[in-house]
C-alpha cells in the first residue's frame, strides 16, 4: 500500500500529526494565569487541570511525568510553563526542553497574574509565529505513537468496533508503529489472555503483578467494583459482567505480542509493537497518561456513546451501535454497523479505519477536535499531603 | 432469514441480538467465527445488543462467550432464554 503521509518531525527525530503551542499550568492556581495567555494569543490552547500542590512520593512523580510528557509529545511545537513558583516551573519546562523544543516558564509568585501574563503572552506569541512556519514533511507509519481506549462499551464493542481497532492494531505493529494500550482494571476476567500475549516471562511476571496491585488497591477500599463495573450504561448496552466487558475491551488489542508493560504515562523505548500502559479505566485519565507517553493519535472505539477528546492528541471515535450513530453522529467518526448485519467484512470496516486515520495524520480534524473536546486529566494516585 | 443475532464463537451458550427480538420468535444467528447459523426459538423479548440464551446451562453452571467464562447461571439457562444480570452473576468481585 503506498500512501503518503505529513508530519512534523521534532528537534528529538520523534513525528507528530499537530502543531500546537501549549500554555500548561503546573498546578491548580497557575490555571487562571494560562488561561489567560490562551485568551490573549491566538493559536495557543492552555491545559488547565485541578492539581499540583502538596503532592508527594509517587502521586508528585507522575505528576511531573505526565506535564512533561505532554508538552514534550511531538503534537507540541513548542511550551509555555506557568507555576506559582519557579523552581517546579523550572523543572517541568527543563523535562520539556530535553526533546530539543522551544519551551519558556514564568512563575507568579513576585509578579502577580497579570504581570505574568503579560510577559508569557509575549513569548507565546513569538513560539505561534514561530510554529506557523513549520511544515509537514513525508514520514512514514512507524513513526506513529498510536494509543487505544474503548468507553461507554456495549456488546456492539465487542462485536464491531473493538475487532476492527484490532484489526488496524495488527497492521499498524506490522508496519512498525507503536501501540499503547491500558484499563488494567478493564482487563479483569481476561487478564489471562492478556498475560499469555506476553512477549517474555518476565514481561508476563511483570503485567500479572501490576494487574495484582491494582485489584489489591480496590479490594483495600473494602468494596467491589459490582457497582461501577459494568457502568450503568455499559447494562443497559447489554453488558451483563465485568467478564464480558473485558472481553470485548481486548478485542481492540488485536493478535499481536506484547512487548512491554509500561507505568502511567512511561514513553514505550523506540522499539516497534504493542505495549499494555497500567491505567485507570475513566477515559480522560486514560487518555491524558497516553498522551504524556508520546501517543500522537488515538483510536476510541465506544457502544452507547462517549464523547471524550484530548487537547492536544486528536481522538478517533468508531461504533458499531446504529442507534448511536444516528443519535451522536456528530460523535462518530467511522461508523461500523455494518459488521452487525453482516454488510460489511472486518478487513473491509478495518480498512476504512486505516485510511480514515492516515487522513488525520496528515490534518483531518476528528469530530473530538472540531467539537472542541479537551479533557486534560491528572491520574491522582493518593491524596495530597 | 435475516439473521437477528450473532454469536462470537462455537461452543458459546449465549448469542448477542443485532435487532429486537420478540417473544416466541424463531430468529436466526449466525456463528462469527465459520459463518454456519442456528435457529432458536426466543423465550422473551431480548432488546437489541442484548443476550439470547443457545445452548442450556446447569444451575449454577459457567457461561461461555468469546469462547471465555463472562460468569455463572445460578438458576441456570434454558435455550431461548434472555440472558443478563438477573440471571447471569460475575465469577470476580462477587463479594456484594
Amino acid at each position: 500500500m503506498s500512501v503518503e503521509l505529513f508530519g512534523y518531525r521534532r528537534p528529538d527525530g520523534q513525528v507528530g500529526i499537530r502543531n500546537h503551542v501549549v500554555i500548561l499550568p503546573v498546578d491548580d492556581i497557575s490555571n487562571a494565569a494560562a488561561e489567560g495567555v490562551a485568551r490573549l494569543i491566538s493559536g495557543t490552547i492552555a491545559l488547565p487541570h485541578h492539581y499540583g500542590r502538596l503532592q508527594y512520593g509517587a502521586d508528585l512523580e507522575l505528576l511531573f511525568r505526565t506535564l512533561i510528557g505532554t508538552g514534550a509529545n511531538p503534537n507540541v511545537a513548542a511550551a509555555v510553563v506557568i507555576c506559582i513558583e519557579q523552581n517546579w516551573a523550572r523543572k517541568v519546562a527543563d523535562g520539556i526542553a530535553r526533546t530539543g523544543k522551544p519551551v519558556a516558564w514564568f512563575a507568579i509568585e513576585g509578579h502577580g497574574d497579570l504581570e505574568t501574563i503579560a510577559r508569557a503572552a509575549r513569548q507565546a506569541k513569538e513560539f505561534v509565529q514561530w510554529a506557523s512556519e513549520l511544515r509537514r514533511e513525508p514520514v512514514s507509519v512507524s513513526d506513529l505513537v498510536v494509543a487505544i481506549k474503548c468507553g461507554e462499551s456495549d456488546t456492539t464493542t465487542g462485536l464491531g468496533s473493538c475487532p476492527t481497532v484490532g484489526w488496524v492494531v495488527d497492521r499498524l505493529v506490522e508496519m512498525g508503529a507503536r501501540v499503547i494500550f491500558g484499563e488494567t482494571s478493564e482487563l479483569t476476567g481476561g487478564e489471562h489472555l492478556i498475560a499469555d500475549r506476553m512477549a517474555t516471562p518476565e514481561l508476563r511476571e511483570k503485567f500479572l503483578r501490576v494487574y495484582r496491585d491494582y485489584i489489591d488497591e480496590i479490594d483495600r477500599q473494602g468494596v467491589d467494583l459490582l457497582g461501577s463495573q459494568p457502568t450503568q450504561g455499559n447494562i443497559a448496552g447489554g453488558l451483563s459482567t465485568i467478564e464480558e466487558k473485558a472481553l470485548g475491551n481486548i478485542e481492540k488489542t488485536g493478535t499481536k505480542p506484547i512487548v512491554g508493560v509500561l507505568g502511567p504515562a512511561e514513553a514505550p523505548p523506540p522499539d516497534p509493537g504493542l505495549y499494555f500502559m497500567d491505567t485507570s479505566s475513566a477515559a480522560a485519565e486514560c487518555l491524558t497518561l497516553q498522551a504524556a507517553a508520546g501517543a500522537v493519535v488515538h483510536f476510541f472505539p465506544t457502544g452507547q456513546g462517549n464523547v471524550v477528546g484530548h487537547p492536544i492528541m486528536p481522538v478517533l471515535k468508531i461504533t458499531a451501535n446504529p442507534n448511536t450513530a444516528r443519535t451522536m453522529s456528530e460523535h462518530i467518526d467511522l461508523d461500523v454497523s455494518g459488521l452487525l448485519t453482516l454488510d460489511l467484512t472486518l478487513p473491509q470496516a478495518g480498512q476504512e479505519l486505516l485510511e480514515l486515520l492516515y487522513r488525520t495524520v496528515n490534518g483531518r480534524l476528528t469530530a473530538a477536535e472540531a467539537l472542541g473536546h479537551r479533557e486534560f486529566v491528572m491520574t491522582k494516585l493518593y491524596r495530597s499531603a | 432469514m435475516q439473521h437477528k443475532f450473532l454469536v462470537h464463537k462455537k461452543g458459546d451458550h449465549v448469542g448477542v441480538a443485532v435487532a429486537d427480538i420478540a417473544a416466541g420468535e424463531v430468529v436466526t444467528g449466525v456463528f462469527m467465527d465459520d459463518g454456519t447459523t442456528i435457529q432458536v426459538r426466543a423465550n422473551h423479548p431480548i432488546p437489541f445488543g442484548h443476550k439470547i440464551a443457545i445452548q442450556p446451562v446447569e444451575p449454577g453452571g459457567i457461561v461461555l462467550e468469546y469462547g471465555v467464562p463472562i460468569g455463572r447461571a445460578p438458576g441456570g439457562l434454558t435455550v431461548g432464554d434472555y440472558v443478563h444480570t438477573h440471571n447471569l452473576k460475575s465469577l470476580r468481585w462477587a463479594r456484594s
